[in-house]
């Protein structure tokens, strides 16, 4: 048996917080991946909402004499083939990425939740026809079913974050339809329902915040397959149309043709992408570690 | 176990005319059909030209119609005509099936040969430099973009041999075929490695903290002895289940790693015949793909029963 370092044990455990300052500390120390994960994300959120006062270029002004031009002190991340400024298209980029990803995992995240909330306390005929319908979507990986959805409502903007979070639905679906049985058998629930709440009631009010913490866990998963999603529909050229400048799109555009004379063109996009969803991936591999601690690992 | 056997092979069938209907109905709601397609290069549109060819492929017909037309002709084996070649659907598709498969098999390869032992080794050397090191590359096999990290392994390989290694003809032998197809199956593989990576950790992790494993150190069992042979078995059944499922989805990373390396599988024909609207192609495509995603599913389910007694089926 090894001896057991005191003052370690009872700073791993949380002893000696007396200020906020210490409690974030006190985090840190804990779970450094997931204050590397923050730190992305908070960036990642500041970069779209003030992308206009990062970048003093207009993401969609082309200028030929700037064409393929190497990155120097006014352009400088490079310009693209039709002479646009990349930084600025990177910054404003951000904006699509959030945008799309937030939003597709928020409508997944609602309708799922809506879906397995109603079909593991109605049960019945309800829960019997959700869940073979969850099946066929299943049956599809989720970058194709994404793939089809776009391609059948065509490309905008609104119909990309609709294809994306229609593919988000069964596992959120799954996930709350299962708390949600072993939920409705607990006595508070029956409390709930004894003390003459109505059913709707107590689905909203009494089993949904007890399946928040997978929820939160899922969602922050989730982002992260969203903005990769975006970036992979972009490129195949059925994601977000022009003019948005999308990061996915820009690797597809003619990065991958001049990819010889002006590698910028593929690397900082791409290089854009992978740390956001690296961030995301980091927060929400934290999140699970804090919120559902059956799940450490 | 016999009447399990039976509702999942029903349920299975269930799924799939479900997803028939979905893609056939989904398909059609798409804007515009091969006809405005191969109009809109033309300029001119002579509507009378244009319902003649919508009547030559059958889309003036009722929806319904064109569906039972699709459903009987798959039970027939006939998968009807591509719309763009006009040659049958079978005979665009075969061809294209083996490659496509030989990149996932050779993808899934990868990612076993990988992901299983760093897992275990990370998992071993828990909390160590090591494990964090593991840890922030499997983390980073989730987030790279595969299409990005195929550009990157393009480009690098232009820059130092000078040669991309891309599909230009049909390799001549098997050497040939292996070197080809081991870059992108990589670049496809290092997700699904990844991911069998985290997993194989966190179950040999679950493992470890068992009761039988401090009975096996208290007995004095080596701690090579512990972790390979009492733990390693038990934590490799739900990594099976990660391996069965990654198989029938590595196909939506091939779409992308078929489109960078430009090589002619069916993934890269999907897309293809998602934007020329060639309806035949994509719905028997999809269904192809729902049938492998059941199939997997219910052999991974069947393989778990196998592996872990404690499973019952049909209770």
């Amino acid at each position: 048996m090894t001896d057991v370092d005191h003052q370690l044990e009872l700073d791993k455990a949380g002893a000696n917080i007396n200020s906020r300052w210490d409690a974030v500390l006190h985090f840190a120390k804990n779970y450094p991946l997931a204050v590397g994960g923050i730190i992305i994300v908070i960036m990642f959120v500041g970069m779209a909402i003030f992308a206009d006062v990062i970048s003093s270029h207009d993401p969609v002004q082309t200028n030929a004499s700037l064409s393929l031009a190497a990155p120097s002190a006014n352009n400088i991340l490079g310009a693209d083939m039709m002479g646009r400024d990349m930084f600025a298209r990177i910054v404003h980029g951000s904006r699509i990425s959030l945008v799309v990803g937030v939003s597709s995992t928020l409508l997944g995240g609602i309708i799922g939740v809506v879906i397995g909330l109603m079909s593991g306390y109605l049960l019945g005929w309800f829960d019997l026809i959700m869940q073979r319908i969850i099946d066929i979507m299943q049956a599809l990986p989720l970058l194709v079913l994404a793939l089809v959805m776009a391609a059948s409502l065509g490309p905008s903007l609104e119909n990309t974050i609709l294809a994306i979070s229609i593919p988000l639905v069964p596992r959120v679906a799954r996930v709350v339809r299962s708390s949600t049985l072993a939920l409705r058998e607990m006595p508070f629930v029956e409390a709930a329902r004894a003390a003459g709440m109505t059913e709707l009631r107590v689905a909203f009010r009494h089993v949904l915040p007890n399946t928040l913490a997978p929820l939160i866990v899922l969602g922050t998963a989730q982002l992260g397959s969203a903005i990769l999603v975006e970036a992979s529909l972009s490129f195949l050229g059925l994601g977000v149309p022009e003019p948005h400048p999308s990061w996915g799109r820009m690797l597809s555009e003619n990065a991958a043709e001049y990819a010889r004379v002006a590698p910028w063109l593929v690397i900082f996009p791409g290089l854009a992408i992978s740390i956001v969803v690296f961030g995301t991936n980091l927060l929400g591999d934290a999140l699970r570690d804090i919120l559902d601690p059956r799940q450490r690992t | 176990m016999g009447t399990y056997l039976i509702k999942r092979f029903f349920l299975m069938l269930l799924t799939l005319l479900g997803m028939s209907v979905i893609i056939f109905v989904m398909l059609r709601l798409m804007p515009g059909n091969i006809v405005d397609i191969m109009f809109d290069s033309a300029g001119f549109v002579d509507p009378l030209e244009k319902a003649e060819i919508e009547k030559e492929l059958g889309l003036d017909r009722p929806i319904p119609v064109q569906y039972f037309d699709w459903i009987w002709g798959l039970m027939h084996w006939d998968l009807g005509f591509s719309y763009v070649s006009e040659m049958p659907a079978a005979e665009e598709l075969g061809p294209r099936i083996p490659i496509t498969a030989k990149l996932a098999i050779m993808a899934l390869g990868f990612s076993v040969l990988f992901g299983v032992p760093l897992g275990v080794i990370s998992a071993v050397k828990q909390d160590t430099a090591l494990d964090y090191t593991l840890r922030v590359i499997s983390l980073s096999g989730l987030s790279l973009p595969s299409f990005w990290l195929a550009l990157l392994i393009l480009m690098f390989s232009v820059a130092v041999f000078n040669d991309i290694p891309i599909y230009m003809e049909p390799p001549e032998n098997l050497l040939d075929e292996l070197l080809l197809f081991s870059i992108p199956a990589a670049a496809v593989g290092f997700r699904s490695s990844a991911l069998i990576m985290r997993l194989t950790r966190s179950s040999m992790l679950e493992v470890l903290r068992q009761d039988y494993i401090r009975t096996a150190r208290a007995k004095g069992a080596s701690e090579n002895s512990v972790n390979y042979s009492h733990a390693l078995k038990n934590a490799f059944l739900p990594v099976t289940t990660i391996i069965g499922i990654e198989a029938a989805f590595l196909i939506g990373g091939l779409i992308i790693t078929e489109t960078v390396f430009n090589i002619p599988g069916v993934a890269h024909f999907l897309v293809e015949a998602i934007l020329m609207r060639d309806y035949p192609i994509v719905q028997n495509l999809v269904m192809l793909i729902a049938l492998i995603v059941v199939t997997v599913n219910f052999i991974v389910d069947l393989t778990y029963g196998a592996l872990d007694p404690r499973i019952k089926y049909g209770s």
